[in-house]
């Protein structure tokens, strides 16, 4: 009965294909492939999954079953996560549209205009709300980008103190989170009420100051005073808010009440809860720190015909560029969460905006005011948006009452939290007030007996009176038709796995098949909330846990956290506890990290984040880690060796012979190593990391286990470990898990991150089982030779590994062509839009190369498509050798060629030649929607914004 | 270009000699040419004291970003602001309008540790 297993719909080619290839490679069989490939004292001998593999129904069956353990509430809870509704259309035609979800951060601008149009459309929603005339792409979440901000004030100010404050009525995720990122960095962190502030000598303190508003009682006040009278002091203090991104409909912005940096969460702008995520975090300053900013900023250029186009700027800012010196490590966003809070925002424009906020706010003040009438002590006498906070005797004796109408409120130091949402109605405050006064009030009385008006004049001061969200793109979606158009028109613009392989070495774009997607849309799981207490979210933790056993037989690791938020956060959780187990061992001097020069971006920026010195080992001709040199560097710096980072199989896409002994070497000299796991679905079923030597490692969900890469994020980057750093695992404040005694400090909002797309990898497991992910990864890396034994008669293979075979991607070497023809990597990378591809990933890890990870979802046919696609650009660079191509006016340089070149058609060669160089295409053909960008350009005269590009 | 009283560090900046003690510091063809179009440049201060050897900028192009070392040590009396807001000057002038900073040096003889124009040649292999 295998005849509808999984397997064979998750991996593309069929066996007869696959045969095929294996002839080609000049084996009979996978087997005795793999052992040419993989060396053969790495293969693991103990077991993986025993459980056979489940068919999609009958996993989608189990799914179903742990979902409905998880209790449905309307969720008052608060403290960063709020009841918010999606609208349909947005989850129709973005979260469940593959054209969106599948689609890989937009490096490839000019087949990524949607997408980018779309989180410019984000960046000019955070900069209307926050005051501020800089936004970036999104960050992970609400504590991460606190961690961010302060990083980023520190950077600003270096030069005066490491002083940082932080206000105590601040979410105390935000603040652990907060507190783990100073350690390192060695900030100093003091926590106290920002009121107490006032006076002038204590101002020059601190180099940044940090206040929530509406904080975590959920007063909301107006703090220009405040900061006027610090900035008087010392003006060279940066001031970051954390705010609200509803409440900024309705009340002044913190760029007018003078604060520097603006940071939060864009959650509740239509994004399920999914028991704490994914969802977008945003950022927001002053043009003058651009250069300052982390992650990913959408800037506006033009193209080679001088029409508008929008692409990533300021890159040299980022860890792939600038490594140690990165502003960030991050990477991986929430592109896909950013993208819909901005199309809630364009669907609801302003109008639609401001009542929503407006209806929240309201009951807010209605129940605020009945329990003032009725005499509940309230923590929040005041100016409030959407919460209210009280004292009560019988707390859990009205907790549970709540329950009982289905509502869960927070308890957080023994006081109660009701946080109100947009599915908030004014039955549900009287209920409410029912259980906390014991008198059930009619809704009608509610509205007609506070006298709303009156009391809102005392909001007066705190209302914004500038204007929002004037860009026609928020003015002009708003019929549900309209809308729907507006998204596919922008969708049809972009590249992604719906339409051809991508085949990005180190990226593993997989297929995200729909039954591992599916139950995202549940609302058992989509409308959970993170703190939700225990006994309502046990299908969350049984789905957890799972996973968690699941991946632990995987990689050989004795315990996994699933807190990290991405893999740069996994690489970040992961030398956290090295360095946590090290001073447990009085050795938290020891801060050398060892990094191989073909390293990713990420590591040094980890390792800086983390206060380690970066040791850059060398790579020999072969492109393996050069093993003299790094026993030598284990050795000259044995006292102070505190890890090394190592990506296997390599970032050179090769299986090194020599990693057991590598890793050897650093546990002899004291270190620990850490292995970046990057390369997961070269290992899969076949090669354990714990059992190479690794004492931890990351495991990219979004790459390896199929979760969707969703145009640039989300991704998860859960860490495995070896048992000696388990008690250093990440724990959570509103969190407390007795099974585990986790030590660690926290990296994320949410106890389990972006919790909900986690079921995407506990269903792509489930359905492989034991069988099927091995003969994933075996075939990963048929394809990825296969493609290399094609193209070798035309492109060199820069490195390859035992009997000349790669691992699961080969990375071609264009630096002789370039010599030859002046054609380079990003010519090729262009050209091959023209053919209907997305380009491999480029000059990574080596400038001007290309790296092909084709995984192992694409069948025989898309690959042979795109190894003919590389010869039929071979032939042209030998017509540009020969000169029957022009040397700089030919299809290579001039591509990409879009629809409009074929109106105007001014080249020297024929719009067959340009846009239509095989059969193929003619019967199915994507046009990219503006010609090549300049970069240059758009990088001297920066605009991330909607509005300034016809100025 | 010829300059006779022009010298370069490995790490490609020039230093060119102008009277009195003071030396105009810029980065070499080379360099402009291996970063490509130059999109921002970070500058020491006026008045700042550096010495030899040591990070005193940024030079950046979309895709890379290299530090600035000082190959002379010294006051800095003169950043060029025609750089800093049109960087294109240093990819088209590198060795003349395409200056960086000017200095006071500190000692002079600490151009004789410095590379001439044919050794420097020689270095990248031209």
């Amino acid at each position: 009965m295998d005849f509808n297993l999984f397997i064979k719909r998750h991996i593309g080619s069929n066996s007869f294909e696959q045969i095929e290839m294996l002839k080609d490679l000049g084996y009979q069989d996978i087997d005795s492939f793999i052992i040419d490939v993989i060396p053969k004292d790495l293969i693991s001998k103990s077991k993986t999954l025993e459980t056979p593999a489940l068919q999609e129904h009958q996993a989608l069956d189990k799914l179903k079953k742990m979902a409905n353990k998880n209790k449905l509430f309307k969720n008052f809870i608060g403290l960063g996560f709020y009841d918010t509704i999606t609208p349909s259309v947005i989850k129709r035609n973005v979260l469940e549209n593959p054209g969106w979800y599948t689609a890989y951060t937009p490096y490839q601008a000019e087949i990524s205009q949607g997408r980018l149009e779309a989180l410019l459309n984000f960046q000019q929603m955070i900069i209307d709300l926050t005051g501020f005339n800089l936004a970036n792409a999104s960050l992970l979440d609400e504590a991460t980008s606190a961690a961010e901000a302060m990083a980023m004030a520190y950077r600003i100010n270096n030069d005066t103190n490491n002083r940082f404050f932080v206000d105590e009525n601040t979410f105390p995720q935000t603040i652990e989170v907060v507190k783990t990122r100073a350690k390192y960095l060695d900030i100093e962190i003091h926590i106290g009420n920002i009121n107490t502030l006032m006076s002038q000598t204590e101002n020059n303190k601190y180099f940044g100051i940090f206040i929530q508003n509406p904080n975590l009682f959920g007063e909301l006040c107006d703090y220009s005073h405040l900061i006027n009278n610090i900035k008087q002091n010392s003006p060279k203090c940066t001031i970051i808010m954390a705010c609200d991104i509803l409440s900024l409909v309705l009340f002044k912005s913190p760029k007018t009440m003078g604060a520097d940096i603006a940071i939060g969460s864009t959650q509740r702008f239509g994004i399920p809860l999914g028991f704490g995520g994914p969802s977008a975090a945003y950022i927001a300053t002053s043009d003058t720190n651009k250069r300052l900013m982390p992650g990913r900023i959408i800037g506006v250029s033009q193209d080679s015909k001088g029409k508008k186009a929008l692409r990533m700027a300021l890159q040299t800012r980022e860890q792939h560029i600038r490594r140690e010196k990165a502003t960030s490590n991050i990477c991986t966003a929430q592109a896909l969460l950013a993208n819909m809070a901005g199309f809630y925002a364009i669907y609801h424009g302003k109008n639609g905006l401001t009542a929503i906020a407006k209806n929240i706010h309201q009951l807010a003040i209605i129940l605020q005011q009945s329990l003032i009438k009725a005499n509940i002590k309230l923590v929040n006498k005041n100016l409030i948006f959407d919460t209210i906070v009280c004292e009560l005797e019988n707390i859990s004796d009205i907790n549970r009452k709540l329950e009982e109408f289905s509502y869960l409120v927070g308890i957080h130091n023994n006081k109660l939290f009701i946080s109100l949402g947009e599915t908030t109605t004014i039955e549900d405050i009287a209920n409410i007030i029912q259980v906390i006064t014991n008198k059930k009030p009619s809704p009608n009385d509610l509205i007609t007996n506070i006298a709303l008006k009156n009391i809102l004049i005392s909001y007066s001061n705190l209302f914004r009176i500038d204007d929002i969200l004037t860009h026609p793109v928020f003015n002009s979606h708003h019929s549900e038709t309209q809308m729907m158009r507006y998204l596919k028109y922008l969708e049809n613009k972009d590249f992604s796995l719906v339409h051809g392989m991508i085949p990005l070495g180190s990226c593993t774009m997989k297929l995200n098949a729909a039954s591992e997607l599916e139950g995202l849309s549940w609302k058992h799981f989509a409308n959970i909330h993170p703190f939700a207490p225990k006994y309502t979210v046990s299908g969350y933790l049984e789905l957890i846990n799972a996973l968690k056993e699941q991946l632990k037989e995987i990689t050989g690791f004795d315990d996994v956290s699933m807190q990290p938020n991405s893999g740069a956060q996994g690489e970040y959780a992961g030398l956290l506890a090295i360095r946590q187990y090290q001073k447990s061992i009085n050795e938290e001097h020891r801060n050398i990290c060892l990094i191989p020069k073909s390293a990713h971006g990420t590591n040094p920026a980890t390792a800086q984040m983390m206060g380690l010195e970066v040791v850059v080992v060398q790579c020999d001709n072969n492109g393996n880690v050069d093993l003299v040199d790094i026993q030598n560097k284990a050795a000259q710096y044995k006292d102070n060796l505190c890890c090394l980072m190592i990506t296997y199989p390599s970032t050179h896409g090769v299986f090194e012979k020599d990693i057991k002994q590598i890793c050897a070497d650093i546990h002899k000299n004291g270190g620990q190593v850490y292995m970046d796991g990057a390369n997961l679905n070269a290992l899969v079923g076949l090669v354990k990391p714990a059992e190479l030597g690794a004492d931890v490692s990351h495991i990219n969900l979004h790459k390896t286990f199929a979760i969707p890469h969703g145009g640039g994020g989300p991704g998860m980057g859960p860490i495995g470990v070896k048992k000696h750093l388990i008690p250093f695992l990440p724990k959570h404040i509103l969190y407390s898990d007795p099974d585990n005694n986790y030590s660690g400090t926290s990296v994320s909002s949410a106890p389990f991150s972006s919790a909900s797309i986690l079921l995407i990898s506990y269903m792509y497991i489930t359905m492989l089982g034991k069988i099927g992910l091995k003969q994933a990864t075996e075939i990963a890396i048929l394809h990825a030779n296969y493609i290399a034994h094609k193209l070798k008669p035309y492109y060199s293979i820069l490195y390859t590994g035992q009997n000349y075979k790669v691992a699961h991607e080969c990375i071609i070497d264009l630096r002789p062509i370039k010599i030859e023809t002046g054609v380079t990597e990003v010519d090729i990378a262009k050209r091959l839009m023209d053919y209907g591809f997305h380009a491999p990933t480029m000059s990574f890890p080596v400038a001007g190369t290309l790296m092909i990870e084709p995984t192992e979802s694409e069948d025989k046919k898309e690959i042979d498509r795109f190894i003919q696609a590389m010869i039929s650009i071979y032939q042209e660079l030998q017509n540009i050798k020969s000169g029957k191509f022009d040397q700089t006016n030919n299809p290579l340089k001039n591509s990409p060629h879009t629809l409009a070149d074929l109106m105007n058609w001014n080249y020297p060669y024929s719009p067959e030649v340009g846009s239509f160089p095989n059969e193929h295409l003619k019967q199915n053909k994507i046009f990219p929607t503006v010609n090549r960008i300049d970069d240059v350009f758009g990088d001297r005269n920066f605009i991330c914004n909607c509005f300034d590009f016809n100025n | 270009m010829q300059h006779s009283n022009i010298k370069f560090s490995e790490s490609h900046e020039w230093v060119k000699l102008e009277n009195d003690n003071t030396a105009l510091v810029g980065i070499s063809h080379h360099a402009q040419e291996l970063l490509g179009d130059i999109v921002y440049i970070e500058l020491p201060r006026i008045e700042q004291n550096i010495v030899a050897n040591d990070t005193v900028g940024v030079v950046e192009s979309v895709k890379a970003a290299s530090d600035l070392y000082s190959p002379v040590s010294g006051e800095v009396i003169a950043i060029n602001d025609s750089a800093i807001n049109d960087p294109s000057i240093i990819n088209n002038h590198p060795e003349d309008k395409g200056w960086l900073f000017k200095i006071k040096l500190d000692d002079i003889t600490e151009l004789d540790n410095l590379l001439t124009t044919n050794e420097y040649k020689k270095s990248i292999g031209e």
